[in-house]
């Protein structure tokens, strides 16, 4: 409602412009992705920005603190600050690394965060590419991410980092598999994988009235995908000092960071699509909505976050393979069954 | 014939400490690794020696009281008070009544300071930070009380020599009041917090298992012993100080895992305000010093243990005099070396994520165990 019309308009006067003075046709699509992309990227620097201010604040208050407080109106500018003075880091590389995987590595962590944001409908239309296979795409570029953590963890020649990088690969492959399940049930009830027409699916009851278990299950795989406490043992502190990112500094430790906040907020808005009835609301616009949504879940990470302690390695995985696994199965089946009778 | 093709592991060493986020101070082990789990432990103290008996040696025995305080910063009146029974126990003198329950009363408060912070800590070690910061919040209120009549934060130099240097101030009881009345409160705080939660019972449960015996054999004292199902308590078996008169009965649970270990500490500080609140109602009226003690003493030859139980355990102090201003031999059996010394045996067989709560379980803290 708000998103749409600007970008119709913009492309609109784009379209005058290359026809008035006659230029090649491609430049139509291409204008398109460059704003596409600046958005994005815009978006998602803000978002971060934000985020981890709504992090410290939100655990300063659980634990009784303020929080940052003095740059700005209660510390609203001090991720600002972080930013700069991490821009202004030497970059050091330990020497026993494998110098040009550790230097792409915090890359190949951080760009499928950003290509993910490409599906997720933020408003009445407003989504980049509406692909008919949205949810599939997500959950596969999603994935990738796990490659930067292990080869991030691998190469930077320490013990600690490659803890971390193998327990990383551990998890997300073993809480992937619940994660897609849970979004199946989904799937079946909107009968595409189009993220638009599950939200369309949607007008009427959000899908999580139908598929109660799947969201619980979706919201606790999802919280290990991004390594959120309890299941974040790939950069435990208290064991592995800091796991995969131990080795890295400066703007490379930075886009680690970025990475797991945005990844949170796409989880977040993953679930607010696929369950929350996406950016669907009464009289406010679809954003304001979606945001909103994104945002609850977003809070309820957080409260987890700062509640509860870390599993162990061991009871992370049967956790996922004997409770988790077979539960979103039998989601799977009661929904088929029920589907198949009416 | 085995082939070289064959898949191997291989067994690799990781160095935790001396500089990592929960070795609780400069501790250091050599852990041999496959995998995830522990395959041995090589443990390496001292790098917080200070060498405290030697000191103590060519001190004053008034001078090394302010020092004794250092020997475990987090339950400095201890040591210092140990130090004093020492002394007062050769010199044959008499501690006034005002001043015994007065060193009860503020021991049991750096007692309850102590276990929140192992609350905080052992909370964090598992990976839950809020519990720290709840720990530091109640650790406050008694730093409060403390600093109010010692006039310091956390080593305290309270008592002396027959007694202890400064009364309560006026404005003492209306605080501990407030503190009395707030503090159970905070305590089912703690145990809403972590006691039920599932993570926390299953990463605590079953875990670091020890029996009475081998806890015994090892010489363990204070909570962990009394976690292992051993009944033994100095303040319950040996009284000193005020606690003959008010009574105690030590906490004893019987499992010997981290679960209890920490859950012992927990009604320790239940305990403890009881305590508290038995000795600021009981408080008599009197000196809080004996009068004509030297505050440079020749104290008289002989050969004394004192022992107090301090949130660690059995802290002994074994004192020779010959009759000079200086000790002879100054003896620390201190409880935290006792309880680290099992590490090696405990820790074979268990996840690396389980190594963190069994060292942070057995609450030990380095400059104790160095001296």
């Amino acid at each position: 409602m708000i998103i749409h019309p600007v970008l119709s308009w913009l492309n609109e006067w784009w379209q005058g412009v290359v026809a008035t003075y006659g230029l090649p046709s491609c430049f139509v699509p291409a204008a398109q992705m460059v704003v596409h992309a600046i958005l994005i990227g815009g978006f998602i620097a803000v978002l971060v920005l934000f985020l981890i201010w709504l992090t410290r604040k939100v655990s300063a208050h659980i634990q009784q603190r303020f929080g940052p407080m003095r740059v700005g109106w209660h510390g609203s500018v001090q991720t600002v600050a972080d930013a700069l003075k991490l821009m202004q880091k030497e970059d050091t590389t330990p020497r026993s690394c494998d110098r040009p995987v550790f230097n792409i590595a915090p890359f190949l962590a951080f760009a499928p965060t950003i290509v993910a944001f490409v599906v997720i409908p933020f408003g009445d239309g407003a989504i980049i590419r509406d692909l008919n296979i949205g949810v599939l795409f997500l959950f596969a570029i999603t994935t990738i991410n796990v490659i930067g953590v292990i080869s991030g963890g691998w190469a930077s020649g320490s013990k600690y980092s490659l803890l971390g990088g193998f327990r990383s690969a551990a998890q997300l492959v073993s809480y992937e598999v619940p994660l897609v399940l849970s979004a199946l049930g989904v799937i079946m009830l909107a009968g595409s994988m189009k993220m638009g027409a599950i939200v369309d699916a949607q007008s009427r009851i959000w899908f999580v009235a139908y598929q109660p278990l799947a969201f619980v299950i979706y919201i606790i795989a999802a919280t290990a995908e991004v390594n959120r406490t309890p299941f974040d043992i790939p950069e435990a502190e208290q064991e592995i000092v800091a796991g995969f990112n131990v080795e890295y500094s400066g703007m490379k430790f930075a886009m680690f960071f970025l990475a797991e906040f945005a990844n949170m907020f796409l989880i977040a808005a993953i679930a607010a699509t696929l369950f929350l009835g996406g950016w669907r609301g009464p009289w406010l616009p679809g954003e304001f909505w979606f945001l909103a949504k994104s945002f609850a879940i977003v809070l309820l990470l957080m409260f987890f976050r700062w509640t509860y302690p870390r599993l162990r390695v061991d009871q992370l995985m049967s956790f996922a393979w004997k409770f988790l696994l077979p539960l979103a199965f039998l989601n799977l089946i009661i929904t088929g069954l029920i589907l198949v009778l009416i | 014939m085995a082939t070289d093709t064959a898949i191997h592991t291989q067994e690799f060493q990781v160095n935790m400490g001396p500089q990592h986020p929960s070795t609780h101070g400069v501790f250091r082990m050599v852990l041999t690794m496959d995998g995830e789990r522990v395959v041995d432990c090589e443990p390496h103290v001292g790098f917080l020696h200070r060498s405290m008996e030697k000191m103590a040696e060519n001190r004053l025995y008034i001078q090394f009281l302010p020092m004794a305080d250092r020997i475990d910063y987090l339950s400095s009146l201890f040591c210092s008070v140990a130090h004093c029974q020492a002394v007062e126990q050769l010199m044959e003198i008499e501690v006034p009544p005002r001043a015994k329950y007065l060193r009860t009363m503020f021991m049991e408060l750096n007692r309850i300071a102590s276990h929140c912070i192992f609350f905080g800590v052992f909370a964090l070690d598992l990976g839950a930070v809020t519990p720290f910061l709840y720990g530091f919040r109640e650790r406050e209120l008694t730093m409060d009380l403390l600093e109010m009549t010692t006039g310091q934060r956390i080593t305290f130099n309270y008592p002396r020599f027959g007694g202890v240097a400064a009364d309560l101030p006026d404005s003492f009881f209306a605080v501990a009041e407030k503190f009395l009345k707030v503090f159970p409160g905070r305590i089912t705080d703690y145990e809403r917090i972590l006691n039920e939660n599932e993570i926390f019972l299953a990463r605590t449960k079953g875990v670091g298992v020890v029996d009475g015996a081998r806890a015994i054999n090892y010489g363990w004292s204070g909570p962990n012993l009394r976690a292992s199902g051993v009944n033994f308590d100095l303040r319950q078996n040996m009284p000193y100080e005020a606690y003959g008169e008010l009574g105690y009965e030590a906490v004893v649970l019987s499992n010997g895992d981290c679960y209890d270990r920490y859950l012992v500490r927990i009604l320790e500080m239940r305990a403890s305000h009881a305590l508290i609140k038995k000795c600021l109602e009981g408080l008599p009226d009197g000196p809080i010093v004996k009068e004509k003690v030297s505050k440079f003493p020749k104290v008289p030859a002989g050969e004394v243990y004192a022992r107090v139980e301090s949130p660690r355990g059995d802290y002994g102090l074994y004192l020779v005099s010959d009759g000079t201003n200086k000790p002879y031999r100054y003896k620390l059996r201190t409880p935290s070396f006792n309880n680290l010394s099992m590490i090696r045996e405990m820790l074979p067989g268990v996840y690396l994520a389980d190594v963190v709560p069994i060292f942070g379980s057995l609450d030990v803290i380095l400059p104790d165990v160095d001296r």
